[in-house]
C-alpha cells in the first residue's frame, strides 16, 4: 500500500483555542471520525498544531471516501474524461455535454444506499432530491430521473420493506417536484442481502449559456445559504457513508439519515433557476454531503479562494447548534450561493417570492483560508487547498478472491442436457422478480409530467424530446453485478457495451457516461481487486465506444457483517437521437412483420438468470464480449433505424433471446404472437436462455427486410431471418433443432404481470429485530 | 383568448397545461399565486402539481392563496375555470366543486393511462368530443378518489353534472377500470352553471401523438372555441 497526496502548503493557521464546550481531541475521538493515525499526522502537519474538535470534524468530513475519494481517485484517473462534446468533465455538480440546437445536457448519478438501508423511504427520497440539486445547480432545469436499484431476494419481509420504501421514497420525491422518471433497472439477487443499492440519476436540460459553475470567485462577495434551516439531522452522513454497516446500524444511524421535503426543493428550484438567470450570482452549489463544509471549501478549492463563515448567522431550526453541528450537518434542501457584492436584496428579493431564506452567512476572502467564527471568535482554520485535494489517497494491492475464481470455472452440467420442460421454463422465468414486468415500480412514478415523455419506463432505454427541437435524449442505468462478481473487468465491459446497445435500439447515438461505483471495502484486497478490474474496464469499453465518463460517484464499503455487495459499477449513458421521427421501440407491431437477430447465439450460460432461477446459482464466466462486433453491431442499428424500416428494436439481455423476443411480443400495448426457427447447432438451454452479448432483435415489414439484411451485412455483422410476427392467439413459437417450443401469449402475459404484485402485494409486515436473519435480540 | 394559469408554490404541471393552451391558439399567461389579476382574463386554469407539498391534505392549504379570492369571484360571473388534477383537488376544496379527493384505493400514487367516456360535449370543455367518446389521457395522483355523500351523488347524476366517467376499451363502466375507487368511476365533473370544471386525469399530456395520445387536445380545442363564441356574443 502506498499513500500519495499534495504536500501540505506554507500556508499555516493561526492558533485557534479550543471551543469551551466542545470535546478535547483524544487519539480516541480522532479514531471515531474515522481517521486513521497516519491521517491524523498529516493533519497535524498541515496545522502546524493539534485542530480543535471543530476542525478535526471538517477533516473528517471532506477526507471521507464520499468527499475525498481517496480510494478511488486513482483507479478514477484511468477513466476517458474528454470529447469535443463534452463541456463540463468531472470536478463539478454534474457533467455536461453538447446535444445541439444550442442546447446542453447536465446529468449525473448519485448513490443513496447506505441511508436507504437504514431508512428505505427518507433514504432513496433524499437521494432523488440530491441528484436534483446537482443538476440544477449548473443552471439546468431537471427533465428527467431514472433509478438503478439492486435488494437481495424478494422472499423475505426485511427486504420486502426496504423495496417497498425505497419505490415509494423514489416515487414521491419526483412526483411532487414534478420530474418524469423514465427509466432504470432493479435486480434482486442474495449478493445484496442486507446492503441494497439506491442509485438516482438526473438529466437537465440547458441553454449553452445558461450553464454556471461552483466557485466562489471575487474576494468580498457574500456566501449565503438559501432554502432550508440547517438542523441537527444527518450530522457525519458523508463519513456514515464511508463505513461498514453492522447489525444495530438500522436503529443507531438513525440520526444520520437526513429527511427530505420535496416541496421546499421545487420552491428552491424554481428560485436557483431564477437566481442564475438573474445575473445576481457567481456560483451556486448544494449543501449535500459534508453540507455547508463542503459546498464552501470545495467551490473556494476551484476559484483558488478563501471563505470566512460566521455560524452564528446560519439560519438553524433549533437554538444551541455548535459550530460542529452546523458545519456538518446534512439537512436537506440547502444552497450555498456567491451573490455579486451589493446584489444581496436582489437575490433575497428572488427567494422571498419563493417563500424560502436567503442570508448572509460570510463572504469570499483571498487568504486560501476556510475559517469558521461564532459571533468574532474564529473556531476554525484551515487551509483550503490541502483540505479539499490534500486527503490521502491510496493505491492498494488488489487480489482475487479464490473462491469467486472457483465459481467462474465451475462445470455447468445444464448447459449441455435440459432438465426440465423448455416451455414450462421460459413462462416460469417471467415470473422471477429480475424478469417479470416492472409495472408495479413505475406504476408509483409519474412518467409523463412535463410532457416530454416519449418512452417511459419498461423499455431498453427511456427517451425524453427537447421541446421546440427535432431532438431527444435517450437515457439508460445499466449493470449486471453478478457478471462484474464473476469476472469484473469483463462485468463492467458489458456493462458499458449493453448501455450503449439499449440506447441504440431506441435510435439514439451513445455520447456520455456517468458512473456510480459501488463496492465493499477498498481496504480488503479482494474488494480492491474488483474496483480495479471493473474501473479498467470501464475504462477500456467507454474509450472504445466515446464515450467519456463527465462524473459520477462513489460508494464503498457497502458491506453488511462483513459481507460485501456484487461489485456495481452502475453505468448512467445518455445519447442523443437527432430527428424523433427515429425514435424506435422495443415491441413487435404488425402479425407478418419479419424477424432478425443480430448478432450471434453461443454456448454461454455463465452469470445467467437460468442458472440462479433454476439452480440458485451464480457461477460460470459471464459471457464473452466483443468490442469490435459490439460496435459494429450498434453502427448497423442506427443505420438501418435511420431508413425508416425498422418497426421494432430490442436488445438481448438477462434471461437470453427467448426472454428478448417474449418481451417484443408482450411488451407493447396489444400483444402480439411469434413464429422463430432456430438452426444452431447448440445445447437448448444456452440457445433459449443463454445471455451471449452484441445481440438485437429488429423487426420490419416483409418488404423491407431483404435491403436491411444487406444493409446490416455491410457492417460485417451477423444477420438472420429468424421469424415472422404473428397474432396474439397463435401464441409464442421457437423450433429448435430437434424440437418446438411454445407457450401461449397469455401464460406469459400472466407470469410477467404477476412477478412482482404476488410477492409484494401481499401483507408486508414492519421489520422486526426477529425477522432479521442472524439477530439475537428480542 | 387569454387564459390564466395559476401558479401555486409546488404547482407542476403549469408549464405543461401552459404549452396545451398555447398549441390550440390560446394566449396562456402565468400567475403566480399572489399575483391578483384577473382583469381581461378569458379563463382560469388550475394546474396539477402538489401545491404545498399536499401537506396537511391535498388542496386544502392552497385554496387560501390569495389569488382564489379572485377566483371564486370570476367563477360567480360565469367565467370558465378549469382544475385539473391538483387543481381539481383545490376547487373541491374552495367549494367551487362539490365532493373531495381521498387517497386512492390502492394507498399508493398511480402513474398510467386510463379511459374515459365523455359523458356531455354541451359544456364549453368538451364540445368538441363526440357523445359518448371514449379517450385515453395519462392519469398521475395518489389522491383522485372522488367521494362525495349521497345526496349530492343522487344530484350530480340527477342533474347531468359527471363530466367524464373512467371506462374500459368497450366504453363500460367497470371497476377494472376504475384506477383509484372512484365513486361511480367519476373522473370530473362540471358545476351547476357549466363553467367550472374539474378532473383528475390530465388532458394536457394527451396532447401529441409522439408522446402517445392526442385525445386532450379536443378539450382545449372546445375552452378556445366557446371563448372566441363568447367573446363574439360580447360576454
Amino acid at each position: 500500500m502506498s499513500a500519495a497526496g499534495a504536500a501540505p502548503r506554507a500556508l499555516r493557521p493561526t492558533a485557534v483555542d479550543p471551543r469551551p464546550g466542545d470535546p478535547e481531541v483524544t487519539p480516541e475521538v480522532v479514531a471515531d471520525h474515522g481517521i486513521s493515525p497516519d491521517e491524523y499526522e498529516r493533519i497535524e502537519r498541515i496545522m502546524g498544531r493539534t485542530p480543535t474538535f471543530t476542525e478535526l470534524g471538517v477533516f473528517s468530513a471532506m477526507w471521507s471516501e464520499h468527499c475525498g475519494y481517496k480510494n478511488s481517485k486513482p483507479l478514477l484517473r484511468l477513466l476517458p474524461t474528454e470529447a469535443p462534446w463534452v463541456i463540463q468533465g468531472p470536478g463539478e455538480n454534474a457533467g455536461v455535454i453538447d446535444i445541439g440546437d444550442g442546447y446542453a445536457l447536465a446529468f449525473k448519478i448519485e448513490s443513496h444506499n447506505h441511508p436507504s438501508a437504514v431508512e428505505p423511504y427518507q433514504g432513496a427520497a433524499t437521494g432523488v432530491g440530491g441528484i436534483l440539486r446537482d443538476i440544477f445547480t449548473m443552471g439546468a432545469r431537471p427533465i428527467a430521473v431514472l433509478d438503478s436499484l439492486r435488494f437481495g431476494d424478494l422472499d423475505t419481509g426485511r427486504v420486502r420493506y426496504l423495496f417497498g420504501g425505497v419505490v415509494k421514497g423514489v416515487g414521491d420525491y419526483g412526483n411532487c417536484v414534478g420530474i418524469p422518471n423514465i427509466g432504470g433497472e432493479v435486480y434482486f439477487d442474495r449478493g445484496y442481502e442486507g446492503n441494497p443499492i439506491v442509485n438516482a440519476m438526473c438529466l437537465g436540460l440547458m441553454k449553452h449559456d445558461e450553464l454556471i459553475t461552483a466557485v466562489a470567485e471575487g474576494v468580498g462577495n457574500p456566501l449565503m445559504a438559501v432554502g432550508a434551516r440547517t438542523g441537527r439531522d444527518g450530522i457525519h452522513g458523508a463519513t456514515f457513508a464511508s463505513e461498514e454497516l453492522s447489525e444495530d446500524d438500522d436503529v443507531e444511524s438513525r440520526p444520520m439519515v437526513q429527511v427530505g421535503d420535496p416541496f421546499t426543493e421545487k420552491l428552491l428550484l424554481e428560485a436557483s433557476l431564477e437566481l442564475i438567470r438573474s445575473g445576481h450570482i457567481v456560483g451556486i452549489q448544494d449543501m449535500g454531503a459534508a453540507g455547508l463544509t463542503s459546498s464552501a471549501t470545495e467551490m473556494a478549492g476551484r476559484s483558488g479562494t478563501g471563505v470566512e463563515i460566521d455560524t452564528a448567522l446560519v439560519p438553524v431550526r433549533e437554538r444551541g447548534m455548535t459550530p460542529y453541528e452546523i458545519l456538518l450537518s446534512e439537512s436537506q434542501e440547502r444552497m450555498l450561493v456567491v451573490a455579486k457584492v451589493g446584489h444581496e436584496d436582489e437575490v433575497r428579493k428572488i427567494l422571498e417570492k419563493w417563500e424560502l431564506e436567503a442570508e448572509v452567512i460570510g463572504r469570499v476572502t483571498d487568504d486560501g483560508m476556510f475559517r469558521v467564527v461564532e459571533d468574532g471568535t474564529t473556531v476554525c482554520e484551515i487551509p483550503g487547498l490541502p483540505l479539499v485535494d490534500g486527503c490521502p489517497t491510496y493505491q492498494r494491492d488488489g487480489v482475487e478472491n479464490p473462491e469467486i475464481a472457483a465459481l467462474r470455472d465451475m462445470e455447468l452440467p445444464e448447459a449441455v442436457e435440459p432438465q426440465r420442460d423448455l416451455a414450462e421454463a421460459w413462462v416460469d422465468l417471467f415470473d422471477s422478480p429480475n424478469l417479470g414486468s416492472r409495472r408495479w415500480i413505475y406504476n408509483q412514478y409519474d412518467t409523463t409530467v412535463r410532457t416530454g415523455t416519449v418512452i417511459p419506463p419498461g423499455s431498453d432505454a427511456g427517451v425524453v424530446r427537447i421541446r421546440g427541437t427535432t431532438r431527444a435524449v435517450a437515457a439508460t442505468t445499466d449493470c449486471n453485478g453478478r457478471y462484474v462478481y464473476l469476472s469484473p473487468k469483463q462485468g463492467a465491459v458489458i456493462a458499458v457495451a449493453e448501455a450503449a446497445r439499449n440506447l441504440v435500439c431506441t435510435g439514439a447515438l451513445p455520447t456520455a457516461i456517468t458512473n456510480n461505483l459501488n463496492f465493499g471495502s477498498p481496504l480488503k484486497p479482494h474488494i480492491y481487486h474488483q474496483m480495479k478490474e471493473a474501473v479498467t474496464g470501464m475504462a477500456e469499453a467507454c474509450s472504445f465506444f466515446e464515450t467519456p465518463v463527465t462524473g459520477g460517484n462513489v460508494s464503498l464499503y457497502n458491506e453488511t457483517d462483513g459481507r460485501a455487495i456484487y461489485p456495481t459499477p452502475v453505468v448512467g449513458m445518455v445519447g442523443v437521437i437527432a430527428d424523433v421521427a427515429n425514435i424506435t421501440r422495443m415491441a413487435f407491431r404488425d402479425p407478418g412483420d419479419v424477424i432478425l437477430l443480430l448478432g450471434d447465439n453461443t454456448n454461454e450460460l455463465g452469470g445467467s438468470e437460468y442458472l440462479y432461477h433454476f439452480h440458485d446459482l451464480v457461477a460460470g464466466p459471464p459471457p464473452s464480449v466483443d468490442l469490435f462486433l459490439e460496435r459494429s453491431l450498434q453502427q448497423a442499428v442506427l443505420a438501418a433505424i435511420r431508413t425508416g424500416a425498422v418497426k421494432s428494436a430490442h436488445d438481448c439481455a438477462e434471461g437470453g433471446l427467448a426472454i428478448a423476443l417474449a418481451e417484443s411480443a408482450v411488451g407493447g400495448e396489444t400483444p402480439v404472437g411469434f413464429e422463430v426457427r432456430l438452426n444452431d447447432a447448440l445445447p437448448p438451454v444456452p440457445l433459449l436462455f443463454g445471455e451471449a452479448q452484441g445481440r438485437i432483435v429488429l423487426s420490419c415489414a416483409p418488404e423491407d427486410a431483404d435491403a436491411l439484411v444487406e444493409l446490416v451485412r455491410e457492417y460485417s455483422v451477423p444477420v438472420r431471418r429468424i421469424g415472422r410476427v404473428t397474432a396474439a392467439d397463435s401464441g409464442l413459437s421457437i423450433t429448435l433443432r430437434d424440437r418446438e417450443v411454445r407457450v401461449t401469449t397469455s401464460d406469459v402475459v400472466e407470469s410477467r404481470r404477476n412477478a412482482l404484485p404476488r410477492r409484494m402485494d401481499a401483507p408486508v409486515a414492519a421489520p422486526t429485530d426477529a425477522a432479521r436473519s442472524g439477530s439475537s435480540t428480542t | 383568448m387569454r387564459v390564466a394559469v395559476v401558479t401555486f408554490p409546488g404547482s407542476n404541471c403549469d408549464y405543461d397545461l401552459y404549452q396545451a393552451v398555447k398549441q390550440v391558439g390560446g394566449n396562456p399567461e402565468f400567475r403566480w399565486h399572489r399575483d391578483r389579476d384577473l382583469d381581461g382574463i378569458d379563463a382560469v386554469m388550475l394546474s396539477g402539481g402538489f401545491s404545498y407539498g399536499d401537506y396537511l391534505r391535498a388542496g386544502a392549504i392552497a385554496r387560501f392563496s390569495p389569488i382564489m379570492e379572485d377566483v371564486v369571484s370570476f367563477a360567480a360571473s360565469g367565467g370558465p375555470v378549469v382544475g385539473i388534477c391538483n387543481g381539481f383537488q383545490i376547487l373541491c376544496e374552495a367549494g367551487l366543486l362539490p365532493g373531495a379527493l381521498i387517497r386512492n384505493e390502492s394507498l399508493r400514487f398511480q402513474s398510467e393511462d386510463c379511459r374515459m367516456r365523455v359523458e356531455r360535449t354541451d359544456t364549453p370543455f368538451t364540445s368538441a368530443y363526440s357523445p359518448g367518446q371514449v379517450i385515453r389521457v395519462p392519469l398521475a395522483h395518489a389522491e383522485g378518489n372522488y367521494r362525495a355523500d349521497e345526496e349530492t351523488l343522487a344530484h350530480l347524476e340527477g342533474e347531468n353534472l359527471v363530466l367524464f366517467r373512467y371506462v374500459d376499451a368497450h366504453g363500460e363502466a367497470t371497476s377494472d377500470s376504475n384506477p383509484n375507487g372512484s365513486t361511480a368511476n367519476i373522473a370530473g365533473i362540471v358545476n351547476e352553471s357549466g363553467n367550472v370544471m374539474g378532473m383528475m386525469p390530465h388532458p394536457e399530456r394527451a396532447m401529441e401523438a409522439l408522446l402517445g395520445s392526442e385525445d386532450g387536445v379536443p378539450l382545449f380545442e372546445s375552452l378556445v372555441a366557446s371563448l372566441a363564441a363568447g367573446a363574439g356574443a360580447g360576454r
